[in-house]
């Protein structure tokens, strides 16, 4: 493979922005905002978290400063890539309604323009693919998120820090991107090795200035990601769990953590795969026309389950059960593999920190891998 | 390809109120092509659309070689069904749809059919019934055991008395409450069971309501050594997109509005009944 990488100076990923938003594209790129590295618009690469790192374990994100030249030594903050694709409330449509009694509908379908990403993690990839599974099945194809899927770039960079809530080694995702971007970096002292998978991401890197690789420099940044996929402490089995938690669904656990879960739904909100949405409707004051609107829900609520007079899930147990016997277990059947790609958000982000792994572990028995 | 999320303009040309709380909106799509073109299965259903308030799944009634007619009948429960309670003849409504995956109706050909339904349950199944007394000679002997908590919840009682009269046809019908004049069983609907007459090996069960209901007539039905795959339930869970992208009615791994509202007993054993799913 190392023929198709190329060295390019730290210099070039400003060249790299210039070039993306030359050909159109809205950059969005990671930065510090109240404390926590997310993703948002990006013309200058001075908006990069250069030089921060952060520190994660269950319920705790604090960052710091470090004496780094580099722009991405740090793991994944709160935000994954969903909210570009999948938006946190839409429009869907809008209903007017004459004197006659007769409505109009019209599609609020979106048409954006091109949007580059840029330092998207291998674990959010592996969740993009999860989440283009859940809304472009091949017979209802959702054409809200198609829309933004179809403009999307994606500039992936390899991990060279895991948080101590990282477990994607475990589930197979991470720290290497291995697909589903256009182009790859490796951060490395003193500049990048990129490599492109699409035609789109060759061509661009073939507009910058970039030098063959050296081969001590691929085996730094090969290094590096080992050096990633080491420091992971937690970790899940990558084999279907779905068995295993369906056979434990009055394990005296569900209402232990249900002692300590708040059914805040953060887990929910920070997961890059968890698809639930609530639909309502919000008609103009004025009477002039109602718009009908999509917005993230979670099963943590009262409100998820409920039909008629009779909610489902009353209790935190049955919530937090959902949640993870689909997370871990009935997801493979849906879409032939676990919805968890390990990304340790809902760990971080948990205001009591409850720790997935540990609940997994402990709901599937000591030796999970066996 | 058409946006699966946008309702398509249906008028309401007839409305007619089948009990206190259940009336049926006859509808024709505005556009002729669309109402030309619609297709569905029964036990299929649609989302019903109300302007300022939002929409509701809802089971479609009507036969559906019947290009004329695309009944959904609704009982007043919550915000928009209230509201659809309230339109008169003439007044318009979104729909979109169908969704969902009906009955086994072609496989229930040549076979004896038992149709439960309990509650006010009865709809989704009220479409299969006239399915199959439509075309009578293509099944078995036919079963239709309706329970209602109160005997004034029972609607279409001509309906039942025609059913009755078709041969091999058994009606049989029961209220956990009845009044005075009430011709038939009073109790739960179990207790109509030992009448039921199917060959146990050739039969095909068909059910709609409460859970708890249903939970009873499978155990009955497998206990007559009914085999799990012919047992089929239509189930219920909370819906926005109907597309199975919403999450609501996740049923382990199933979406009950894409993958259901219709399963076969064997395709839902591990889940049925436990509660919290």
């Amino acid at each position: 493979m190392s023929h198709s990488f190329y060295y390019m100076a730290r210099d070039q990923l400003q060249a790299l922005i210039n070039e993306l938003r030359a050909r159109g594209y809205q950059c969005i790129g990671p930065q510090v905002r109240d404390g926590a590295i997310v993703y948002d618009s990006l013309a200058d690469c001075t908006q990069l978290p250069r030089g921060i790192s952060e520190h994660q374990s269950p319920g705790r994100y604090v960052l710091s400063e470090n004496n780094s030249q580099r722009y991405f030594s740090w793991a994944n903050g709160p935000q994954a890539i969903k909210p570009y694709v999948f938006a946190p409330r839409e429009s869907l449509w809008r209903c007017e309604k004459d004197n006659t009694g007769q409505l109009r509908f019209t599609d609020l379908k979106p048409a954006p323009g091109p949007v580059a990403i840029i330092g998207v993690r291998a674990c959010d990839l592996a969740a993009l693919y999860i989440q283009d599974k859940h809304f472009l099945q091949e017979e209802k194809k959702d054409p809200y998120y198609l829309a933004r899927r179809q403009k999307l770039f994606l500039v992936a960079v390899n991990c060279t820090h895991a948080a101590d809530t990282c477990f994607c080694a475990s589930t197979g995702d991470g720290p290497r991107a291995s697909y589903g971007y256009d182009i790859v970096l490796s951060e490395l002292d003193d500049g990048f090795l990129a490599h492109g998978l699409s035609d789109k991401g060759l061509e661009l890197i073939k507009q910058l200035s970039t030098s063959p690789p050296t081969e001590t420099q691929l085996q730094q940044a090969d290094e590096e990601i080992q050096h990633a996929a080491r420091r992971q402490t937690r970790r899940l089995p990558s084999r279907n769990l779905k068995q295993a938690l369906f056979n434990n669904l009055e394990h005296p656990r569900w209402e232990e953590v249900a002692k300590r879960c708040l059914a805040c739904g953060n887990c929910t909100s920070v997961c890059p795969t968890c698809f639930c949405h609530a639909e309502d409707e919000e008609p103009a004051l004025d009477g002039s026309g109602s718009e009908y609107f999509r917005q993230w829900d979670s099963c943590f609520t009262q409100g998820h389950s409920y039909i008629h007079g009779i909610t489902i899930r009353s209790t935190t147990a049955q919530r937090y059960r959902q949640w993870l016997t689909h997370k871990l277990g009935s997801w493979h059947d849906q879409y032939g593999r676990s919805g968890c790609v390990g990304c340790g958000r809902c760990i971080t982000w948990c205001p009591v920190g409850i720790d997935i792994t540990e609940e997994a572990a402990a709901i599937c028995g000591e030796n999970i891998d066996a | 390809m058409p946006n699966p999320y946008l309702p398509y303009e249906a008028k309401i040309i007839e409305r007619i109120q089948e009990s206190p709380t259940l009336f049926t909106l006859r509808l024709r799509f505005t556009d002729p092509v669309i109402h030309k073109d619609f297709r569905f299965e029964p036990g299929q259903f649609n989302m019903l659309y109300l302007y300022g308030v939002g929409e509701v799944p809802i089971s479609i009634v009507s036969d559906p070689q019947d290009e004329h007619m695309l009944d959904h009948t609704i009982r007043t429960v919550g915000r928009v069904t209230r509201g659809l309670a309230a339109l008169k003849e003439g007044d318009r409504i979104g729909v979109r749809g169908p969704f969902g995956r009906g009955w086994p109706l072609a496989h229930a050909e040549q076979h004896d059919v038992v149709v439960v339904t309990g509650g006010l349950g009865c709809a989704p199944v009220v479409s299969v019934i006239h399915y199959m007394m439509r075309r009578r000679e293509r099944f078995g002997l036919i079963n239709i055991v309706q329970g209602v908590k109160h005997s004034s919840d029972f609607i279409w009682k001509e309906r039942y008395d025609q059913w009755r009269k078709a041969p091999d046809t058994e009606v049989l019908v029961a209220a956990d409450a009845g009044e005075s004049l009430w011709p038939w069983h009073v109790g739960p609907v179990t207790g109509l069971f030992d009448d039921l007459k199917f060959d146990k090996d050739r039969v095909i069960i068909m059910m709609c309501g409460p859970e708890g209901m249903m939970r009873v007539v499978v155990k009955y039905m497998l206990a007559q050594g009914v085999d799990e795959s012919a047992i089929w339930l239509s189930m219920e869970r909370d819906m926005h997109c109907g597309i199975g992208h919403c999450g609501h009615c996740q049923y382990g791994g199933k979406f009950v509005c894409r993958d259901g509202p219709v399963f076969c007993y064997k395709e839902i054993v591990d889940l049925f009944g436990v509660k919290g799913f």
